[in-house]
């Protein structure tokens, strides 16, 4: 198959990202400069992420095999540049004063937000492979970038290298179902490998397809940090700097979620009884573990490591639900839960990132006593966040968990959802254990003042996160409209 | 638009107060008490209206027509007696945290009055997603509310309010969720309107099974035994004002929920299951006047009082006749009255003496005449003395319990006799005997200036307006209590004796 000119279009944004790289590469062999490097980036993410929302119009394309671009793969891509332009304007007064080189931060960045475009505008097993690669060997680096810092407190080298590792494992597990899905399917492409089933002496055994699926869902569980395949996370999110926790936290579990839907949707894995049961199971353990092991935590970076595990919970069961429920319910359910995931993540990851710095990272919950009579502005924001991933309404989150618990419903899965309620009544706790703490009068240990010449771009941000989940949570009618346009195309 | 502008009022009163304690500390409460009293005008502006209809004023526009949400206010005769409630203890509210809240004003009062938005936007959504939407957001600044400005203990009491009623909140939206999408299996449509999912037939285990979401969610905010574990610990922590909005308009919600919602969205289901909540309604009569008994902690035993009270609206719901209901609206309103000002005098006493033990309190009425007149009037009106409106609406609470269920009725009763014990030992623990300063801490321990006087003397008014005159509250609910009646059509309809 041959590539024309006009099947780079569609790819203008992937294209426009890659050409960022590629530019502040070689800006940053020229000349060092951080603050340029850090326009570069966060321009080219800019105009990619604006290039998506013009084409969002009409462009729906196959472009080769490997890469799908249509309304579902843009909407996700403008989330992607999005969110990875927010996690570069946040890193930019964190890193500020490293004593280390710091403009590479950013090609790591732009790098790994190419592996996130490409993962969701995949629908065929090479794509998601190169896309997965492509975002995680950038991450390494980012996990791993305040190495030679001397005064970095925490532990980028053990987290980078356990991550490093859990994830070749995953990988592995991924490639070996992928290997025995061709064997059953001849193809790479995310077909249905249910309709192969009639014929039985074609291809391997109908067994063989249920452990390729289980082997690549296991894979994408560590990926997604879904118990019992989580253990790495919370260590990885601690010891990694907080722009690097941020990227990974939503832009890394977006992509991977989005490539999960469409595999799980186009692959038809669900009508397999055994299938349905194991992500049921996972989703059961992942919400129970994640909001019980979080309780247990002083730590702001683990507690939302352990409240993502809980969240991606959550999301499965949309997926799980996607099998008997009417109509794209469920896939709004999983866009809208992603978009809020997304939002609310960021924003809590951003208040941190704003208040700490590579040399002073503030993780411990303690430090955020009376930041409410501190810094008003920054605790309104952060607890808004922290109310949105408990739920609660006025926030997007609350119209998150509203799709989720509908689509339940409608395929009554009623154990998921006790899990789900349980789950969410003692996620409270520790969600508001942080906002109480924010609310106790000023002590003298903590936060130092907060420099506010470099971090007016975060403010920005940060205020920009806080109008989304308002208004998506109190007006949300527009996106669900966009949303349930485009979950047609999965 | 009447609607959505008393709550527009709160909601934006509330980031002005907020924002205008940078200008001056005095500022808020000033700003606070001009939208709610702004509110009130409001209010009898709905009054004055065509009466002849249900529904005074109704109000809808798409909302999230994805899924047929729609913005639905409404308000008939028992949401206006509910909202002027709250509208009046508002200004109670904020009277008495006038001289008590001394920091961080701004944010005191924008928690206030986003509380009683929350509050009034409860009393008039019609559409169950939106009224979700208030139920939720009316517990996020009762949250603030007693977690900044409460006492010794408040962590622990914010955070379990906050849990018990987001958890039992979160079976209620699930419960939402089935019937809409039960009306989304029959009509072929997504709807949250109440008036749709009247429609919605259901029956068996299944009713059953929505129902009690509904049920547990409203029965934990009223409370009844065996959610109401939540309220003492609340009520003992909370600031005044938060209490007498805690103990004066929330658990409304909840009995309102109850006579709104769970029994005419699933009548048969409610009937079957009527004995049992009547018994709930019964044990917490009973055994929360007995607990109440055995307190120290003088703001814990009111909030078991309040227990003890709500039993009686529990069951005038369950009996679901005409004087019943009309008892249980009686109660609530009368209860609102009263139990506030129980508690702004256990505060008005912290307040003096900084504690709320009784074994440290004795002889006061040598030392604050009149405080203690003050509170042997409101304790007089607990215990339902004739010619106050908790008598009338008690008293209406049993005589149509008494037409639904002879041996529950009966038991009931017997709360009356409890009430009048703990209310008069009380007034004797406290206020009769020798006055014995050993302990106290009384050197501001001063009677009730003129702003005490003055709201108190408002609640007494309305108490005994409503013992002597009832009729006027009375016709108000008439009509829609009539019309929820007829709604459930497999409920024996008990004509009113007028």
């Amino acid at each position: 198959m041959t590539m024309t000119l006009a099947d780079l279009i569609p790819l203008a944004p992937l294209l426009i990202v890659t050409i960022t790289a590629v530019v502040a590469m070689l800006f940053v062999g020229i000349h060092r400069n951080y603050a340029i490097t850090a326009m570069i980036s966060v321009g080219g993410l800019f105009v990619a992420a604006v290039v998506a929302v013009v084409m969002m119009g009409g462009v729906n394309q196959q472009i080769t095999p490997l890469l799908i671009i249509d309304q579902y793969s843009l909407f996700f891509t403008i989330v992607v540049c999005a969110a990875a332009m927010f996690v570069a304007i946040f890193s930019y007064s964190y890193f500020l004063n490293l004593d280390d080189d710091k403009e590479e931060f950013y090609l790591l960045l732009v790098v790994a937000t190419i592996g996130a475009i490409v993962m969701v505008s995949s629908n065929h097993f090479v794509s998601t492979i190169l896309g997965l690669e492509t975002l995680s060997m950038a991450l390494y680096g980012m996990v791993a970038y305040p190495l030679h810092s001397k005064e970095s407190a925490k532990y980028p080298l053990e987290a980078s290298v356990k991550y490093l590792v859990l994830s070749a494992v995953a990988s592995g597990l991924i490639l070996f179902g992928m290997a025995l899905i061709y064997a059953q399917t001849g193809t790479l492409a995310f077909t249905s490998v249910t309709n192969l089933l009639a014929p039985a002496t074609e291809g391997l055994s109908d067994n063989y397809t249920i452990i390729a699926l289980l082997l690549i869902s296991a894979g994408m569980a560590f990926k997604l940090s879904l118990a019992p395949f989580h253990i790495w996370t919370p260590d990885v999110y601690e010891g990694a700097p907080l722009p690097a926790t941020a990227f990974l936290a939503t832009i890394g579990k977006a992509g991977m979620f989005v490539v999960l839907l469409r595999f799980v949707e186009t692959s038809n894995a669900l009508e397999f009884g055994s299938v349905v049961t194991v992500f049921s199971l996972i989703a059961i353990i992942s919400i129970l573990a994640g909001n019980l092991l979080a309780l247990l935590q002083d730590n702001l970076k683990r507690i939302l490591a352990y409240s993502s595990i809980a969240h991606m919970g959550y999301l499965l069961i949309a997926i799980i639900a996607s099998y008997s429920a009417a109509g794209t319910i469920s896939i709004e359910a999983v866009t809208f839960y992603l978009l809020a995931y997304v939002i609310m993540s960021l924003g809590a990851f951003g208040v941190a990132s704003v208040v700490s710095s590579s040399e002073n990272e503030l993780d411990s919950i303690n430090d955020y006593q009376g930041l409410f009579w501190r810094s008003p502005w920054m605790a309104t924001v952060f607890t808004g966040m922290l109310l949105s991933l408990a739920g609660i309404p006025l926030t997007v989150g609350f119209i998150g968990k509203f799709y989720i618990f509908l689509a339940g419903v409608e395929s009554s899965l009623f154990a998921l959802l006790v899990a789900l309620v349980l789950g969410s009544g003692i996620g409270l706790y520790y969600y508001l254990r942080i906002i109480y703490r924010m609310l106790l009068p000023i002590d003298g240990v903590a936060i130092t003042s907060i420099d506010s010449t470099n971090t007016i771009g975060s403010y920005g941000v940060l205020s920009i996160l806080f109008l989304l989940l308002i208004v998506l949570g109190v007006y949300p009618a527009p996106v669900m409209t966009i949303i349930e346009a485009i979950s047609a195309y999965i | 638009m009447i609607l959505v502008a008393l709550i527009a009022v709160l909601f934006i009163g509330g980031l002005l107060a907020w924002a205008s304690e940078r200008l001056n500390p005095e500022y808020p409460r000033l700003i606070a008490l001009l939208a709610v009293m702004l509110d009130i005008v409001l209010m009898f502006g709905l009054l004055g209206g065509d009466s002849s209809a249900v529904w005074l004023v109704n109000i809808q526009t798409d909302w999230m027509p994805r899924f047929g949400i729609s913005f639905h206010l409404a308000a008939d005769g028992l949401s206006v007696l509910l909202l002027l409630l709250t509208g009046f203890l508002g200004v109670i509210a904020i009277g008495s945290a006038w001289s008590e809240i001394t920091e961080k004003t701004g944010f005191f009062y924008f928690n206030l009055l986003w509380t009683l938005a929350g509050v009034l936007g409860v009393f008039t959504a019609l559409d169950l997603f939106l009224f979700f939407f208030f139920w939720e957001v009316m517990l996020i600044p009762m949250y603030f509310i007693i977690a900044i400005w409460g006492h010794e203990n408040k962590n622990y009491a914010a955070m379990k309010f906050f849990i018990f009623t987001q958890v039992t909140g979160m079976l209620m939206l699930v419960s939402i969720l089935m019937l809409a999408y039960l009306h989304y299996i029959q009509f072929d449509m997504f709807s949250f309107d109440y008036f749709d999912l009247l429609k919605v037939t259901t029956s068996g285990p299944l009713e059953m099974v929505i129902m009690l979401g509904f049920f547990i969610a409203f029965t934990t905010k009223l409370p009844s035994f065996p959610f109401h574990s939540w309220l003492p610990d609340a009520h003992s922590q909370a600031p005044t004002a938060g209490s007498v909005i805690l103990a004066g308009v929330l658990l409304k919600t909840g009995a309102y929920g109850l006579i709104r919602f769970a029994v005419p969205l699933f009548p048969e289901a409610s009937m079957q299951f009527a004995p049992v909540a009547m018994t709930l309604a019964a044990i917490s009569i009973l055994y929360c006047a007995k607990v109440a008994f055995a307190q120290t902690d003088i703001k814990r035993l009111i909030a078991y009082t309040s227990v003890s009270h709500m039993g009686f609206v529990l069951l005038g719901i369950y009996a679901w006749n005409e004087q019943a209901l009309q008892g249980a609206v009686m109660t609530m309103l009368a209860h609102g009255l009263s139990a506030a000002a129980l508690f702004m005098l256990a505060g008005g006493l912290q307040h003096r003496i900084h504690t709320r033990d009784m074994n440290n309190m004795g002889g006061f009425w040598v030392k604050v005449p009149r405080m203690s007149a003050v509170a042997l009037f409101f304790s007089v009106a607990a215990l339902g003395m004739p010619g106050l409106g908790n008598f009338i609406g008690e008293f209406l609470a049993l005589l149509g319990a008494f037409k639904a269920n002879i041996p529950i009725a009966v038991i009931s009763s017997f709360g009356l006799i409890l009430a009048s014990v703990y209310s008069l030992w009380v007034i004797q623990k406290i206020f009769h005997g020798e006055y014995r300063n050993t302990d106290l801490d009384d050197d501001h321990f001063h009677d009730l200036d003129r702003r005490e006087l003055a709201y108190f003397g408002l609640m007494m008014v309305g108490l005994v307006w409503m013992g002597m005159y009832p009729q006027s509250f009375l016709d108000l609910s008439q009509d829609a209590l009539e019309g929820l009646l007829t709604g459930s059509q497999n409920v024996v309809i008990v004509t009113a004796a007028k």
